[in-house]
């Protein structure tokens, strides 16, 4: 690891000044940035940590929530509003990582974390083209197992592993983001980018602007929601896939219905197709696997990651079957 | 040397074969099997205390003046040759005192590789260590940089730029396959047996199976990293090691620099995991190098990542198992083949065959192994080498050949166990796999198992219950020394180099010594893990606690020898010979007559003597050969499939095991259930992610290799026979790797019993699962 400089941003004010030179990155709980400097993948010349900042949980105007960027994700999953309001979020929390690591990691952090592709973070022998564009992957002819199958590039098949992130792009979160120019937020959906040719950049955020903050809108009114982690061993283990699936229904049919995914995509991903044509309608068997035959019509699968097409339907079909199930 | 190797066991084979049983070391079983006090009790760890207060002191823990710290640079080709080598930057970086390269590096021999022939020798690899500009695999050191602290020398080393000029490498395990060679022999076994016409009877029996089962490579994970200070004073050298094998690295380390056997002293107090990775590697070879040329004391700690690239790990096979049976389920033929990786620079067979050629009875048999050479690490022992993976393939096929027959599948094995050696037919010592299984079956509730399969389910969970057999020879290694101090005041010391790596070598050997010196179990004190005591042999092929054990045998014999000689003529035990006496109550007592008896205490004073002190090696181990001396084991395993994502979750495991005298419920209940869990992780997640384009491990990090995590370990039951082996010290055999066997192929059963999947690829991912 090389030599760092180190100093505690006072407010987010001072952490968009000083985060704004070239060469320097804001630290949450170090959990992913520091593994990645000790690894060479990352070198930053200097760290600004912004865990003394706002870091709480709050009630808004609109009834929803806002969750400020340094809290960390075990304060966010064991909160009495989110377990009550927002339960689909504590699932996705506690269903990741450790309790170590979530002790550490941040909310913000979270969001920015890079990839698990094993050819990513192996900076000293293999190729990347997310590490160093235009370098070429060494993952889409490799080890694949975790990468995405639909969203990805002949470029970069990695996925974002969060999942906190799955839950708040199905519960329609924003991203509160401070930048020199003031404050603007974005739809969790829209923050992350997918690799096109350019893998390297992961997200809406310009180097100069920071998160201050994820925003929740109230929760929808009687919707039965899960979170769903299919992995390699019972726990501590990145997702294959996962669901975070949100239903409520009505008269026997589909009132709202929120799907996301996770572990299949370069981005927390959200199934919009397969909400709208669920939409409105009675949940049969057929007409719901035909929805979710459609979301992944284009998947492009790989030797390593083509049984996940098949995981994915499986997961979301028996967590929907069991959501309906609830509301019965 | 394999061919000389099967040529002198051989003619020790025949020797022993003229020996009548009653000659033989053991041939008059251990009178301790009878009578003991401490020994079988519970007694906890003697380090436990130590280790919870954090006051085992562990290699890299060593405080030492002027100390300098190494990182070392590993090459990212297979192979190639180093063309040039950019080291500027690294060495104008802060605090670094040196960038070690094969062209400063002293010139040090290879190590001579472990072996049978020579027991001195312990490499597990002979490439030469940082002296040529080749490239021999990927991961290989290509520098050390030496600095003042650890983060300095990290940082350097990440300064430092290498081309390579890249060559072809062998790194395709089935390309490799066409050129593999087949060794004469298979460590202390004759490789290729062939008896009887097996494939014949394959395809004229009424039921048979044959197929191929694989198993990935593996990586060694102990918590613990490599970690070695050397540090020289004059021409002697101290070496702080982690180690399984103190007295064996002092010589080893001594002939490579040239020095005498008094010049060096390995310490290794406590091993934090050994599990057949903690050998002599380059780390040390390049510490005790490094450390002379500098003129101060080295340490040299792994990454995590650096153990991936320089310790080798179990090596991948591909087994072939062809079972036949007659109409009644019993063996007309057992193929066992396959291919395994060893490079011609490497130590360790894989030896997978080894429960096929002991535990069933077949009629007729075929086994062989193969060696494919890649450019890779040396693959080395991994705890169970060989039996882990061998076991999943045999019990397997012999789950599928039951259900084939529609038998069940315990009852087949029953059928077939062998009550000789099957291919020496030499008897056994003791052997009672039929009660493991009988007393196994009974606590688990086989009886419920459901034996058509796919027939069980709870929700989207399926259900099955699955068994097999597990299997570890006995071993003594020879060499082993102790000396035994006996006090006035009526303490003893037994000192030898024997290592301690977490199992309870020093609480175990501490209360044989008591029973075996007729003192409480609070008077001993065991030393352990110093070359300068009397030398150990290493700890490997769970043969430690017996060959320890056969040493202090031989000690308290010598011991009581020495007490009749101090008695004297006055003493009541005058005129007894050894053979009438034992050593009891804190004192010698003549066997027939206890009240002729007379404290140490007593003796000592009379002889006007503080202490006395013996040394004495155990007795070649020669019961091996006359004898088939083999634990076995019937493990069980209850589990659930997600019939909608094919996850597999084990609810329950049970091992009943035979394996003599158990000397310490408390510690060997710890040695099976760790074992077990290796198990799991080997059936349903270990796997070294190999990738055969590069020759380059992609997953060296406990994040992307997985092991089981807690939540998915089961309730693990462990229960034994406790049946004294006849021919051992104290009536024991081994037990630290038998837990390992068996366990895989018991979930693949249950797998099966589930499903109706047969998976014969390890490991039981749920992608495997989830195919209709
Ligand atoms: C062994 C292991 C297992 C894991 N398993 C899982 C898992 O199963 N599921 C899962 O979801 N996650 C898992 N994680 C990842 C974990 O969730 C992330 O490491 C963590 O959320 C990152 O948060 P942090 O605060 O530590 O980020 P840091 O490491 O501090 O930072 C990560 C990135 O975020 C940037 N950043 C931090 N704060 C801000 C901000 N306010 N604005 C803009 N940028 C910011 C940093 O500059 C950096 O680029 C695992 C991690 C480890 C080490």
């Amino acid at each position: 690891m090389s030599p760092v400089t180190y100093v505690r941003a006072p407010s987010a004010t001072e952490a968009v000044r000083m985060g704004s030179e070239p060469g320097v990155r804001l630290l949450g709980g170090g959990t992913n940035l520091v593994d990645l400097m000790r690894k060479g993948v990352e070198a930053p010349s200097g760290l600004i940590d912004v865990t003394a900042l706002a870091d709480r949980v709050e009630q808004a105007d609109d009834g929803g929530l806002v969750i400020g960027a340094p809290t960390r994700n075990s304060v966010v999953a064991a909160h009495p509003l989110i377990r009550t309001r927002y339960p689909m979020l504590s699932r996705a929390i506690l269903a990741g990582a450790s309790a170590q690591v979530r002790n550490m990691a941040t909310v913000g952090g979270n969001l920015m974390q890079r990839t698990r592709c094993l050819y990513f973070n192996d900076a000293a022998g293999s190729r990347c083209n997310k590490r160093v564009p235009g370098s070429g992957c060494d993952a889409i002819g490799g080890s694949n197992r975790y990468h995405a199958i639909i969203g990805g590039s002949a470029a970069c098949v990695a996925t974002h592993p969060s999942d906190m992130c799955v839950a708040l792009a199905a519960l329609d979160a924003r991203v509160r983001i401070a930048g020199p120019n003031g404050v603007r937020t974005v739809q969790l959906v829209d923050f992350h980018r997918l690799p096109g040719d350019r893998p390297d950049i992961e997200t809406v955020l310009d180097h100069a602007e920071m998160i201050v903050a994820i925003e929740l809108p109230a929760p929808l009114k009687a919707l039965h929601s899960g979170y769903r982690k299919v992995r390699d061993r019972a726990s501590y283990a990145f997702a294959l896939v996962s669901v975070a699936a949100g239903l409520s229904m009505q008269d026997g049919r589909v009132r709202d219905v929120r799907v996301a995914f996770g572990g299949i995509a370069p981005k927390p991903w959200r199934a919009i197709r397969i909400e709208e044509a669920l939409r409105g309608i009675p949940l049969v068997p057929e007409t719901t696997a035909a929805a979710i035959e459609a979301e992944f019509a284009e998947a492009a699968l790989l030797p390593g990651n083509a049984f996940k097409r098949e995981l994915a339907k499986r997961t979301l079909t028996a967590m929907l079957n069991e959501l309906a199930g609830d509301d019965a | 040397m394999s061919k000389i190797q099967n040529a002198v066991i051989g003619s020790v084979r025949t020797v022993i074969g003229w020996v009548p049983a009653g000659w033989l070391p053991g041939g008059a079983p251990d009178p301790l099997i009878e009578r003991r006090a401490a020994i079988g009790s519970q007694a906890s760890r003697l380090d436990g205390p130590l280790k919870v207060a954090g006051q085992a002191r562990f290699a890299a823990e060593v405080v030492m003046e002027r100390l300098c710290h190494a990182a070392l640079v590993h090459s990212t080709v297979t192979r190639g040759r180093l063309a040039r080598m950019d080291t500027q930057a690294a060495e104008a970086a802060p605090g670094v005192i040196m960038v070690v390269t094969y062209r400063n590096m002293p010139r040090v021999g290879p190590l001579p590789l472990m072996g049978m022939a020579d027991l001195s020798a312990v490499g597990n690899s002979s490439l030469p260590i940082l002296q040529d500009a080749q490239v021999r695999y990927n991961g290989q050191v290509v520098a050390a940089v030496i600095a003042e602290t650890q983060d300095q020398a990290d940082h350097a080393a990440s300064l430092i730029q290498v081309d390579y000029e890249r060559e072809p490498a062998r790194t395709v395990f089935e390309e490799a396959k066409a050129h593999a060679r087949t060794p004469a022999s298979v460590l202390i076994e004759k490789n290729h047996v062939s008896v009887g016409n097996a494939e014949r009877e394959l395809i004229s029996a009424p039921h048979s199976v044959d197929n191929v089962y694989r198993t990935p490579g593996q990586n060694h994970n102990a918590i613990e990293l490599h970690t070695v200070t050397a540090a020289w004073e004059g021409e002697s050298l101290v070496v702080h090691d982690t180690t399984q094998m103190v007295a064996p690295s002092a010589s080893a380390l001594a002939k490579l620099f040239g020095l005498k056997k008094e010049q060096v002293r390995v310490l290794s107090p406590f091993v934090g995991g050994g599990f057949g990775g903690k050998g002599l590697w380059d780390h040390q070879i390049v510490a005790v190098a490094v450390a002379r040329m500098i003129g101060r004391p080295l340490r040299v700690t792994l990454s995590r990542e650096g153990v991936y690239r320089i310790i080798g790990g179990r090596s991948p096979s591909e087994q072939r198992v062809a079972i036949s049976a007659d109409a009644a389920g019993k063996f007309s033929a057992l193929v066992h083949t396959g291919y395994s990786v060893m490079p011609p620079y490497g130590a360790c067979p894989e030896q997978y065959t080894m429960g096929s050629r002991a535990l069933y009875d077949a009629g007729s048999f075929e086994i062989v192994q193969r060696h494919v050479d890649l450019d890779i690490v040396p693959n080395t022992f991994m705890r169970a080498p060989g039996e882990a993976i061998g076991t999943f393939a045999l019990e397997s096929a012999i789950d599928e050949l039951a259900h084939g027959m529609g038998m069940d599948p315990i009852e087949l094995r029953l059928h077939n166990i062998a009550e000789r050696h099957p291919l020496s037919g030499t008897p056994f010592s003791q052997h009672a796999l039929k009660q493991a299984f009988d007393d196994g079956a009974r606590r688990f509730g086989w009886e419920r198992r459901r034996t058509t399969p796919a027939t069980r389910r709870e929700g989207e969970w399926r259900i099955g219950m699955g068994c097999a057999t597990g299997s570890f020879p006995y071993v003594r290694m020879p060499g082993a020394n102790v000396s035994i101090t006996l006090r006035s005041d009526g303490t003893a010391t037994i000192a030898c180099s024997a290592q301690e790596m977490g199992m309870g070598t020093a609480t175990v050997q501490a209360q044989h010594a008591a029973d075996r010196l007729g003192l409480p179990i609070e008077a001993i004190t065991f030393e352990l893990g110093d070359s300068a005591l009397p030398a150990a042999p290493m700890a490997g092929g769970s043969s430690q606690t017996v060959s320890i054990a056969g040493a202090i045998a031989a000690g308290a014999e010598k011991l009581t020898l020495e007490l009749l000689r101090l008695a004297g003529n006055a003493s009541p035990v005058a005129g007894l010979r050894p053979s009438e006496v034992r050593l009891t109550a804190g004192g010698i007592a003549s066997t027939s007559d206890p009240a002729r008896n007379e404290s140490y205490r007593s003796i000592l004073a009379r002889a006007a003597r503080d202490a006395v002190t013996i040394t004495a090696a155990g007795s070649a181990p020669l019961e091996m050969f006359k004898f088939a001396m083999h634990s076995s084991s019937a493990v069980f395993c209850e589990l659930r499939v997600s019939d909608v994502t094919g996850e597999v979750r084990v609810d329950r495991l049970l091992g009943s095991f035979d394996c003599g005298t158990i000397l310490n419920p408390k510690t060997a209940a710890s040695q099976f259930r760790g074992g077990m869990i290796m198990g799991l992780g080997l059936a349903l997640m270990e796997e070294t992610l190999f990738d055969e384009r590069s020759g380059r491990i992609m997953n060296a990090t406990l994040a992307d290799y997985h092991i089981p995590a807690h939540l998915d370990v089961p309730q693990i039951d462990v229960m034994w026979t406790g049946i004294p082996d006849p021919r051992s010290p104290l009536g024991a055999r081994g037990i630290g790797e038998i837990g390992v066997t068996g366990v895989a192929a018991a979930v693949a059963n249950a797998v099966f019993n589930a499903t109706g999947k047969r998976v014969r690829d390890l490991p039981i991912t749920l992608d495997k699962l989830l195919t209709e």
